[in-house]
This record gives C-alpha cells, sequence and structure tokens, in this order.
C-alpha cells in the first residue's frame, strides 16, 4: 500500500483539539516541515507531547507562540527562554516528565500495555500519593502509558510502503511516538522504493506508519544554528 | 584563569579513565573541551550517543549530530547510537559512573535542586532525576554564589528538589567540598582566599581537614 500524500493532506488530517506526539531531542529529528505546515493550517487547541520545546523561532515553539498550543508534555524547555515566558504567562500548561520516564510511558503505550511500576522520583513534588503503590515490602510509583492521536516523526530514509531508518542523534523519540500513536505521519528526507532499506535497517516497520510526506528539501531549520558552535 | 574555567580545569580531574560519564547542559558539558584528546572515557550523552566527543571541525559539523546541549560533537570509535528509551535504560540500570550535574542550589546533605525556580526560570526536568538518582557518583559544578553574590552551597535547599541525598562532591571557582555524613568537608580550596573566607561566602557550615590551599596562580 503506497502511503505517500501530499504535505497539505497528510497535515490536514489533524483536528483543533488534537494530541499530538512530535519526535526531536533539540532540532535533530524534529520534524520541522510537518510542524511548519501545521502552523499554516492553523489547527488550535492543540495538546502536544515533546521532549523540548525547540528554540525560539522554530519547530514546536513557532505552534506555541502562534498561539495553537494549550498544553505541553515535554521533559525541558531550558533553551527556550519564549516559551518559559508563555509558561508563566498562563498561556501555556506545561506538564513535566523526567526523559526517559516519558520515553517509557511513550514505549509503553507503543507496546500495547498500560503502564509501568519506578522508583523515580517517588518523594518529588512531580509525584502525588495516589501515584504510589505499596507492593510486597517495596513502595513504586505506577507511571500509566501515553499515547496519542498523531505522532508527526522526522526519519532519514522510508521507503513507499512506509518503513523508516533513522539517522544518528535524530532516532531519540521517533521510533518510540511511531509505535505509540493512532495516526502516524512520518516526514523522510530520501523516500525509495521498497526494499531500499535493507531489512535489518529498519528502525520503524511499515505496519505503524500511516502517512509518508517526501521531503523536496531541507529548509534552513534543519541546519547547523551558528549560535550552538563553541569558538 | 576564569572561574569558569577553574571550575572546568578541576572537573576534568574528576574522570576516571575507563569510566562511563554523563555531561549536564551548561558548565558541565564544556569539560569534554579540557580532556586529553586521547583520553579513555565514553561520554554518555542522553539523547542518544555513548562515545560523543568534541566538537566537529566547522566543515564536518553535522546538523543531526549534537549533544544534549546543541553543540555539534563527534564520536569516537566504538560509539552507539539509540532511542531515548534505550538512553536511559542505560541511566537506570546504573551503568553510567560518574555524572556531573549542574545547580540553583545544592545543600549539606547532598539534596540537588536544578529544576524548577517557581514563577521565574523552570527549564523543566530533562534527564536530571534519573540521572541524579541512578548514577553511580554525582559531582555538582556550580559557582559559588550566584549573579548576586547568594551563596548556592545551603544547609538546606529551599527550591522544589530534584533528587535527595544523592551529590557526592562539589566543586565551585572556590572549593572542592564532599558531602559526608558530618556535612561538607572541604578538600581543596582553588584559590587566593583564606578558610574563614570561604566560610563567609557559604551558606553552609564546612569542615577544614587542613588541606593546603592549591593556589592555581593564574
Amino acid at each position: 500500500m503506497k502511503k505517500n500524500r501530499s504535505i497539505e493532506d497528510a497535515i490536514a488530517a489533524i483536528p483543533s483539539g488534537a494530541t499530538v506526539m512530535i519526535g526531536g531531542f533539540g532540532n535533530p529529528g524534529t520534524p520541522f516541515s510537518l510542524i511548519n505546515e501545521l502552523v499554516r493550517q492553523g489547527q488550535t487547541d492543540l495538546t502536544l507531547i515533546k521532549n523540548d520545546a525547540n528554540e525560539p523561532g522554530h519547530g514546536i515553539s513557532r505552534l506555541i507562540e502562534n498561539g495553537q498550543v494549550k498544553k505541553l508534555i515535554t521533559t525541558h524547555i531550558g533553551l527556550n527562554k519564549k516559551v518559559i515566558e508563555i509558561m508563566n504567562a498562563g498561556d501555556l500548561i506545561v506538564e513535566f516528565h523526567p526523559q526517559g520516564i516519558l520515553a517509557e510511558k511513550i514505549r509503553t503505550a507503543g507496546a500495547g500495555s498500560f503502564g509501568f511500576l519506578s522508583d523515580i522520583a517517588l518523594d518529588s513534588e512531580i509525584t502525588r500519593p495516589e501515584d504510589l503503590l505499596d507492593w510486597q515490602g517495596r513502595t513504586y510509583k505506577v507511571e500509566m502509558a501515553l499515547n496519542a492521536q498523531f505522532a508527526l516523526v522526522h526519519a532519514a530514509r522510508a521507503d513507499t510502503m512506509g518503513n523508516l531508518a533513522y539517522r544518528s542523534a535524530a532516532i531519540n523519540f521517533n521510533p518510540l511516538m511511531a509505535m505509540a500513536a493512532d495516526c502516524v505521519i512520518a516526514e523522510a528526507i530520501d523516500v525509495g522504493d521498497p526494499g531500499c532499506i535493507p531489512p535489518e535497517h529498519v528502525h520503524t516497520q511499515s505496519a505503524f506508519v500511516s502517512l509518508l510526506v517526501a521531503l523536496p528539501s531541507l529548509t534552513s531549520d534543519y541546519g547547523v544554528m551558528a549560535h550552538h558552535v563553541r569558538h | 584563569m576564569s572561574a569558569t574555567d577553574r571550575i572546568l580545569n578541576r572537573a576534568a580531574q574528576e574522570v576516571v579513565a575507563g569510566s562511563i560519564v554523563n555531561l549536564g547542559i551548561g558548565l558541565p558539558t564544556q569539560v569534554i573541551h579540557f580532556l586529553p584528546d586521547d583520553f579513555d572515557v565514553q561520554i554518555h550523552s542522553e539523547n542518544g550517543i555513548l562515545g560523543a566527543w568534541k566538537q566537529a571541525q566547522p566543515e564536518a559539523m553535522d546538523p543531526f549530530l549534537i549533544d544534549s546541549a546543541g553543540a555539534y560533537v563527534t564520536t569516537r570509535p566504538g560509539s552507539s547510537f539509540f532511542d531515548s528509551a534505550v538512553s536511559f535504560a542505560m541511566i537506570r540500570r546504573a551503568r553510567l559512573d560518574l555524572t556531573m550535574i549542574g545547580a540553583f542550589e545544592v545543600d549539606a546533605s547532598g539534596n540537588l535542586a536544578n529544576w524548577k525556580i517557581p514563577g521565574k526560570f523552570s527549564p523543566g526536568i530533562g534527564g536530571a532525576m534519573e540521572l541524579a538518582q541512578k548514577t553511580r557518583r554525582i559531582v555538582v559544578l556550580t559557582t559559588h554564589t550566584d549573579k548576586k553574590g547568594r551563596s548556592k552551597i545551603l544547609e538546606t535547599c529551599r527550591l522544589p528538589l530534584t533528587a535527595k541525598r544523592c551529590v557526592n562532591r562539589i566543586i565551585s571557582d572556590l572549593a572542592v567540598m564532599d558531602v559526608t555524613p558530618d556535612g561538607l568537608v572541604v578538600r581543596e580550596i582553588l584559590t587566593d582566599i583564606s578558610d574563614a573566607e570561604l566560610q563567609e561566602l557559604t551558606e553552609a557550615k564546612l569542615t577544614f581537614t587542613g588541606a593546603e590551599a592549591a593556589n592555581d596562580g593564574q
């Protein structure tokens, strides 16, 4: 089954009010083109799940600055003072999780399970008493699985069936989110015929991918950011 | 030597050959530049790299290969890439020997606060809670005082905690201090300052072992 779509048609599948997982840790793995199309189409009241808030003027920061996001489920927004200001002004609900716990909540949903037991941050303010479970002499935190209606992921390579392969530090949350959402929209730099990715090098299997967008070129969003170069 | 370089230079001496080390966002990620080029260490970067190394040459920078702070790093032979669940499996399974991490506040019991200043600056948790709770050894790198000159090394943290009783050692621009059952013990003084002057700049009570001041003279 061919899954290729135009970027306009793929993003039009997302209604206002949707919950959307978005891959990426900083720039690598962030599906900037899909996000920019979501900015252009203007869906609102979105709940986003992403490791970070990108940086001002880039990626999901554009959606937040544009007022399209009501809630962000994340781990760290320290590189985005703009989003911190919007949060402090009360215009964005932000829910913080420990990074590996967020990853595991998503992985758990992707594996068809409903939660797991953790010993992280039991006595922290992010843990409510009702989250704790005493079991056979130990105390655990119950971490519920986290799924979403949509996931937007970025891949280096894809085939037209929707098999995906990621590159270097652009893996991060992408393969986890691709398993945890009902509708997975992937963008890929390089899209070929089935078989172009050797079977043992497929990171996300076609069964998980709903729609595929081939990127004609990479915008400057994907490039080196001068302020991260140390002199 | 600047105050920052003094911290980083001393921090580099904490890295044991053959170990696996995570360097937190901020000062700690800079420690890598103070290690010899051929030093035997595997840097774990929680965005999905084991074996990250120093910044790439400008013409070789790969926008898809960054460390957790966004620097365009290289990788060493034997490195690997993985997803975020695997990255934190490595952390929670205690495969890391050392994490160096920044602090808003750190206290005499080894409590660490570095994720939330309510209503002002809340960068968030990132990997800090899992790293602080599960790494075998935690070394905090911090300026001794904040921009207003107030001690960041407290008797008891006032901000929301990242993790309780997790810190083993604190390296500031003024001193190296260990967290012990009897509170903070000064191991080294890194600049031209007396014991009494150091205590004056520190809210937490310090114990001095009579260690020679190691004035770096630069």
